[in-house]
C-alpha cells in the first residue's frame, strides 16, 4: 500500500458517516457507534440529521445474572427473527475490570453461528468505556443500529449493578432470564430486576430445580401483589437446545403488537425519553463542571494540599466556582 | 473527549484448526489487565469471520495466535481481507511459532510486528499501544 | 517410622536457627507450579505417614512403588517417539528410519484437519495439511501409512480425539487387510475427549454424544480387541495449557474416573475394561515435583478405583502410563538448551515409574522435528537406559523424605480438587460452566506473570540472554507439495470407490448415530467402503450437533 492510499484509508471510516450507516455500510456503523459510545462531540453534532428516521426499530432488553444463558438465547432469538427476514443489531455489554478499566468482551463468542450473516450485526460494549453513564450509551448504540436499518434490537447486559438496569429500563421491552439453581430470583431482585420485567425467561429449563425457581417466581410476584393481568408472562426454555425459543419469540411478537395498539409503547417510550434527556442533561453538566471548568483538578488539588477540609464546604466551594466562571446565579 | 484517552479496542483471536488457546488467553488477559478492550473472538476462528467481528467492533488492532504452521496462509489472507473491508487502518499482529524468514516476508505484506515464543507480555502491551497511538495520530493529521 | 527419634528435636532447632542465620538466595523457592518448596524435610514430616501402607512395594497396592514387581529389570519402558507429517507416503517413511534405529513402538501424529474431522480438500483444512501431523482422510491414507509395517508386531499409539473411533475403525480395518486378528492388535487410542474441552480445545460435537463415542470404543475394545487400550486419559494437554502439576494429576484423573463412571453407566463391568485404560503425562522441568506427581498419581488411583469403583482385579487398580517431555519448557532461544532439559524431564519419568516414553526434539518449538533432532531425542532415553544405571533398581527415590512429602502433598491437593469438581457436579458440568477453563488460564496467566516478573526463570528467554544468539537449526519444512500431493490422493480416492457402497455405509453411520447401538461396526462398514473421514463426521454432526465453547477466562 502507498503512502496515500494508506492515510485514505484511515480517515475513510469517519466522511459521510450518516449517508453511509444509513446506506448499511458495516464499517461506518462501526464507526459511528464507537462515537456514540465514547461520547465524541462528532455524534451529538449529526444526530439532527438523522433523528427523525429513528424509531422504527423494536429494542429488546436481555438482562439476567451471569451465565444464565442471554447470549446463547440471544443468537436463538436472533436465529428465529432472521428466518423472517428481519434484520438484526445486538449490542452485548459487560463489565469492565475495576481495577484496570480494561475489558474482557467474550459474548459474541456464543454468537458464532451468525457471525457471516449480513442481516445481523454485534457490538460488544465495557460499562467503563462509555462515557456519561452506560444507559446514555446504549441508547444512542441502539439509535445508530435503527438508522442502520436493523428490524430488531437486541441489547444484552448483566443484570448485576444499577446502570444496567437502566440499561433494561429504556427500552421497549425487556426480558429477565433467570436459570434454575443459583439463588436467581434472590439475586434479580436485589439488583431491582422485578421492576423492569416484561417477560420472565426461566432458561436451562433441562436442569434440576426448575419447578422450585417458576414457584418461587410465582410467589413473588403474590407477594408484590402485582394485578393479574399485569403480570408479566413467565416462560421456559432450553437456549443450549433452542427449547422454547419459538415460543418465546412469538410471544413477544405478540406482546409488541399489543402494546402497540394500545399506545402502551408510545408511552413508554415518552417515559424513556424523559429518562434519557434528564440522563443527556446531567452528562453534560457533569462534564461541564469537571472538565470543561477544570474543576475536577481543583478538587484534586484542594484535596492533595493537605489541610483539613469539610465536605460540604469544599463542594459548596467548586459549586459556587462553577457559577462564577459560568455567571450563573447561586440558588436563593 | 481526546482521542488519545479513548481505551484501545483489541481483537484476539485464533483463527485455523488448532486449538492450543494458552497463548490467545493469556494475551488477552494482559491486553484487559493493560486497560485495552479486548473482544475475544474465539476458537477455531476463519479469516472472514475474524474480519467480520473486527470491522464490527471497530477495533484498533487485531492479535492472532497461529500455532499451526498456517500462519503464511492465514495472516495475509486477513490483512487482505480487512483492508478490503475498509479496514486498512487497523493494525494486525499475531504471534505463534514462526520462523524469522516468515516474520518478514509477513512485513512486506503489510502485517506488523509477530512475536515468537519468549516475548514478555509487557512488550507486547507497549508495541499495541505505541502502534496503535501512531495510527491515531496519523489518521487525525 | 524408626528414623524418627534419630532426629532430635534440639538437633533440629539447632540447624533451623543455622539456617535462618545463612543467608538464602533472594528467589522465591518454589516450583514450576508456583507451589512452595521446604528448606529441608525431615522424618518428622512423614511422621503421619504409614510407610507400608502408603509407600509399600512395587506391583502391590497401592502401587505408589511401581505397577509391576520387577519394573525395568524385565522390561525397559517403551521408547515411542510421536511422528507424523505431510502425507502417509512420508510418514510411512520416517516410520520405518524410526523402526531401524531401535524405536520400539509406534506413534502418530495426525494433522489438524484430521484431527478436527475435516477432509484435505475442506475449505477448512486450506494451508494445515499435513503440518502438525499426517493427513488420513480415508482407509486408503492409513493403507500407507503402515506399508510394509506388520501390526502385529508392533504396538502403535494414536493421538486422536475427537474422531478417534473413526480413525482407530480405519486401523482395524487396515490391520485385517494385511491378515492380521483384532485380538492380536496392540496399542493405543488417545481417544480421552474430556481434556479436548477442558485444555486442547479439539472437540467437535457436545460432551454427551462425544462420551458415548468414547465408551462405544472401549465396549468395542472389551470383546474385540482385548490388547488393545481405547482410552489414554490424558494430562499432557492440560500441563501444556498452563495448569500447575496438582491440577493435571487430579484433572487428569477426575477425567478418567468419569469414564469409568459412563462404562459402568453403559453395563460393563468395571474389571472388565479397567485393566486397559492407561493414562498420558507431562513431565515438566521441575525434577522432584514431576517425580511425586507419578508415584502419588498410581496411589490415588488404585485407592479410588479400589474403594469408590468397587474395581477388585488388581490390573484395574494400577495406574500404567506413557509420559512425555513438556513441549511448553522448551525454548526457541538457544535451542541447544533444549536437549539437556528433555534429558532431565525425561529421567524423571523413569524414576516416576513410566511405561513408554516420548522425548522432545530440540527444535520443536521451531518447526517439527527434523530427522537428526528426532534421532538424538530418541538417543536421549537410550542415554538413560543403557548408560545412567537409573533403570537397574526399582524406585530408588522411595524413602526419601523430600520426595515421599511430596507424594503426600500431592494426593492431598488432588483430592481437594476431587472435591471442588463435585462441587460443581462433576466433570461434565464444570466443564460447561468453564471452570477447569477458567482454573487453568489463571494458572497460566499467573505464571506468564511470574517469567515476566523474574519470579520463574528461563534459561535463555529471561536469564543468560544472548544478544544476537546465532545457533541455527535446520528445520522440517512441509510445503504446499504435501497438500497438492494428499488433494491428488484423495481426488482419486473418491474417483475409485463405490459410490452406492459410501452412501449405504453414510445411511448406516446415520441410523446408529440416532439410536444407541455400538457404532464401531458402521465406523468400520464406512472405513472399508473409503468413506471419507470428513464424510462420516459430517453424518454425525448432522446428528449429534457441534460445540461452541464459552469462553472462561
Ligand atoms: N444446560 C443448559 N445450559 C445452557 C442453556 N443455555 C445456555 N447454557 C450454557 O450456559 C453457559 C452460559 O451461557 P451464556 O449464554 O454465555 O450465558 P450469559 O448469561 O450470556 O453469560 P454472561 O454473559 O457471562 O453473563 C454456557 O455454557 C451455555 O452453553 C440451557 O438452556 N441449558
Ligand atoms: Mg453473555
Amino acid at each position: 500500500m502507498t503512502a496515500a492510499t494508506e492515510a485514505d484509508a484511515m480517515v475513510r471510516p469517519e466522511r459521510d458517516l450518516v449517508a453511509r450507516v444509513r446506506a448499511g455500510e458495516s464499517i461506518a456503523c462501526a464507526r459511528m457507534m464507537t462515537w456514540a459510545e465514547r461520547g465524541d462531540a462528532r455524534f451529538a453534532a449529526v444526530y439532527g440529521e438523522f433523528e427523525s428516521e429513528l424509531g422504527r426499530a423494536r429494542r429488546i432488553g436481555i438482562t439476567g445474572p451471569p451465565g444464565a444463558g442471554k447470549s446463547t438465547l440471544v443468537e436463538r432469538l436472533a436465529t428465529h427473527w432472521r428466518a423472517q427476514e428481519r434484520t438484526i443489531g445486538i449490542v452485548a455489554v459487560d463489565p469492565s475490570s475495576p481495577f484496570s478499566g480494561g475489558a474482557l468482551l467474550g459474548d459474541r463468542v456464543r454468537m458464532s453461528s451468525l457471525a457471516l450473516d449480513k442481516g445481523v450485526f454485534i457490538r460488544s460494549m465495557a460499562t467503563r468505556g462509555v462515557f456519561g453513564g452506560l444507559a446514555r450509551a446504549t441508547d444512542d448504540l441502539a439509535d445508530v443500529l435503527d438508522l442502520y436499518d436493523r428490524d430488531d434490537i437486541l441489547l444484552e447486559t448483566v443484570g448485576v449493578g444499577q446502570s444496567e438496569v437502566d440499561v433494561a429500563r429504556s427500552t421497549d421491552l425487556t426480558l429477565v432470564v433467570l436459570h434454575p439453581g443459583g439463588g436467581d430470583t434472590i439475586q434479580a431482585m436485589k439488583a431491582g430486576l422485578m421492576e423492569v420485567a416484561d417477560v420472565y425467561v426461566v432458561n436451562k429449563a433441562d436442569m434440576p430445580g426448575l419447578e422450585q425457581l417458576v414457584h418461587q417466581l410465582t410467589d413473588t410476584l403474590d407477594v408484590r401483589d402485582v394485578p393479574l393481568d399485569e403480570r408479566p408472562p413467565i416462560l421456559t426454555t432450553v437456549a443450549s437446545s433452542g427449547e422454547g425459543v419459538a415460543e418465546l419469540a412469538e410471544r413477544i411478537d405478540a406482546l409488541d403488537a399489543e402494546r402497540r395498539a394500545s399506545g402502551k409503547r408510545d408511552a413508554r417510550r415518552a417515559a424513556n425519553l424523559r429518562l434519557r434527556v434528564r440522563r443527556i442533561v446531567e452528562g453534560r453538566l457533569q462534564h461541564d463542571i469537571w472538565q470543561e471548568s477544570g474543576l475536577a483538578r481543583t478538587l484534586d488539588e484542594r484535596v492533595a494540599d493537605g489541610r483539613t477540609l469539610s465536605a460540604y464546604g469544599l463542594a459548596d466551594e467548586i459549586l459556587n466556582a462553577y457559577r462564577e466562571r459560568r455567571n450563573l446565579e447561586g440558588p436563593a | 473527549m481526546q482521542a488519545s484517552e479513548q481505551p484501545i479496542r483489541v481483537l484476539v483471536a485464533k483463527p485455523g484448526l488448532d486449538g492450543h488457546d494458552r497463548g490467545a488467553k493469556v494475551v488477552a488477559a494482559a491486553l484487559r489487565d493493560a486497560g485495552m478492550e479486548v473482544i475475544y473472538g474465539g476458537l477455531h476462528q476463519t479469516a472472514d469471520r475474524i474480519v467480520e467481528m473486527a470491522i464490527q467492533e471497530d477495533v484498533d488492532a487485531v492479535g492472532l495466535s497461529i500455532l499451526s504452521g498456517a500462519h503464511m496462509t492465514l495472516f495475509p489472507k486477513v490483512r487482505a481481507l480487512l483492508s478490503e473491508a475498509g479496514g486498512g487502518h487497523i493494525l494486525l499482529t499475531g504471534g505463534g511459532i514462526i520462523p524469522q524468514e516468515d516474520m518478514d516476508a509477513l512485513a512486506e505484506q503489510g502485517v506488523g510486528r509477530l512475536f515468537g515464543p519468549g516475548t514478555t507480555l509487557q512488550q507486547l502491551v507497549d508495541y499495541i499501544r505505541d502502534e496503535v497511538s501512531n495510527r491515531r495520530a496519523a489518521a487525525r493529521s | 517410622m524408626t528414623t524418627v527419634d534419630r532426629v532430635t528435636n534440639a538437633s533440629f532447632e539447632a540447624w533451623k536457627a543455622a539456617y535462618d542465620r545463612a543467608r538464602q538466595r533472594d528467589v522465591p523457592f518454589e516450583t514450576v507450579s508456583s507451589a512452595p518448596v521446604l528448606p529441608l524435610t525431615t522424618p518428622a514430616d512423614l511422621s503421619g505417614t504409614d510407610a507400608d501402607a502408603e509407600i509399600g512395594l512395587p506391583g502391590q497396592f497401592p502401587y505408589t512403588r511401581g505397577p509391576y514387581a520387577s519394573m525395568y529389570r524385565t522390561r525397559l519402558w517403551t521408547m515411542r517417539q510421536f511422528a507424523g507429517f505431510g502425507t502417509s507416503i512420508d510418514t510411512n517413511k520416517r516410520y520405518h528410519y524410526l523402526l531401524d534405529h531401535g524405536q520400539t513402538g509406534l506413534s502418530v501424529a495426525f494433522d489438524l484437519p484430521t484431527l478436527m474431522g475435516y477432509d484435505s480438500d475442506h475449505p477448512r483444512s486450506e494451508g494445515e495439511v499435513g503440518k502438525c501431523g499426517v493427513a488420513i482422510a480415508s482407509l486408503a491414507d492409513m493403507e500407507t501409512l503402515f506399508d510394509g509395517i506388520p501390526l502385529s508386531d508392533v504396538t502403535t499409539s494414536m493421538t486422536i480425539n475427537s474422531p478417534a473411533a473413526i480413525i482407530w475403525a480405519m486401523y482395524l480395518v487396515t490391520a485385517q487387510k494385511q491378515g492380521t486378528k483384532l485380538d492380536q492388535l496392540g496399542g493405543t487410542t488417545q481417544n480421552d475427549i474430556l481434556k479436548e474441552y477442558t485444555a486442547q480445545k479439539e472437540f467437535i460435537f457436545p460432551p454427551a454424544p462425544s462420551m458415548r463415542l468414547v465408551i462405544d470404543t472401549m465396549e468395542f475394545a472389551t470383546k474385540h480387541t482385548p490388547r488393545w487400550h481405547p482410552v489414554s486419559v490424558s494430562g499432557y494437554h492440560i500441563r501444556e495449557a498452563g495448569s500447575t502439576a496438582a491440577q493435571e494429576l487430579a484433572f487428569t484423573l477426575a477425567d478418567g474416573f468419569a469414564y469409568v463412571v459412563a462404562a459402568i453407566e453403559r453395563g460393563l463391568d468395571v474389571d472388565s475394561f479397567a485393566p486397559r485404560l492407561s493414562f498420558f503425562f507431562n513431565s515438566h522441568v521441575d525434577f522432584f515435583e514431576e517425580i511425586a506427581k507419578f508415584r502419588a498419581a498410581r496411589r490415588v488411583y488404585a485407592k479410588r478405583m479400589r474403594d469408590k469403583y468397587g474395581a477388585k482385579n488388581e490390573r484395574s487398580l494400577m495406574l500404567r502410563f506413557h509420559t512425555q517431555t513438556a513441549g511448553c519448557s522448551l525454548t526457541a532461544q538457544q535451542p541447544l538448551n533444549n536437549i539437556v532439559r528433555t534429558t532431565w524431564e525425561a529421567l524423571a519419568g523413569v524414576l516416576g515409574g513410566t511405561q513408554s516414553l516420548h522425548t522432545n526434539s530440540m527444535d520443536e518449538t521451531l518447526a517439527l522435528p527434523t530427522e537428526h533432532a528426532a534421532k538424538v531425542a530418541l538417543r536421549t532415553q537410550q542415554l538413560i537406559a543403557y548408560e545412567s544405571g537409573v533403570a537397574n533398581t526399582i524406585d530408588p527415590l522411595a524413602g526419601s523424605y523430600f520426595i515421599e512429602d511430596l507424594t503426600n502433598k500431592m494426593e492431598a491437593s488432588a483430592n481437594e480438587i476431587f472435591d471442588q469438581i463435585d462441587e460443581h457436579g462433576g466433570v461434565v458440568p464444570a466443564i460447561e460452566k468453564g471452570w477447569f477453563q477458567r482454573e487453568i488460564a489463571a494458572a497460566a496467566y499467573h505464571y506468564q506473570r511470574e517469567l515476566d516478573a523474574g519470579q520463574q526463570i528461563i534459561v535463555g528467554v529471561n536469564k543468560f540472554v544472548e544478544q544476537g544468539d546465532d545457533t541455527k537449526l535446520d528445520t522440517l519444512f512441509i510445503g504446499p507439495e504435501a497438500e497438492r500431493e494428499q488433494l491428488e490422493r484423495l481426488a482419486k480416492v473418491r474417483r475409485e470407490r463405490s459410490q452406492g457402497a459410501v452412501d449405504g455405509a453414510l445411511e448406516r453411520i446415520r441410523t446408529d448415530a440416532a439410536s444407541s447401538v455400538n457404532m464401531m461396526p458402521a465406523f468400520m462398514q464406512a472405513s472399508e467402503a473409503y468413506c471419507t473421514l470428513g464424510e462420516m463426521i459430517d453424518v454425525l454432526r448432522d446428528e449429534f450437533g457441534t460445540y461452541t465453547e464459552a469462553p472462561a477466562f
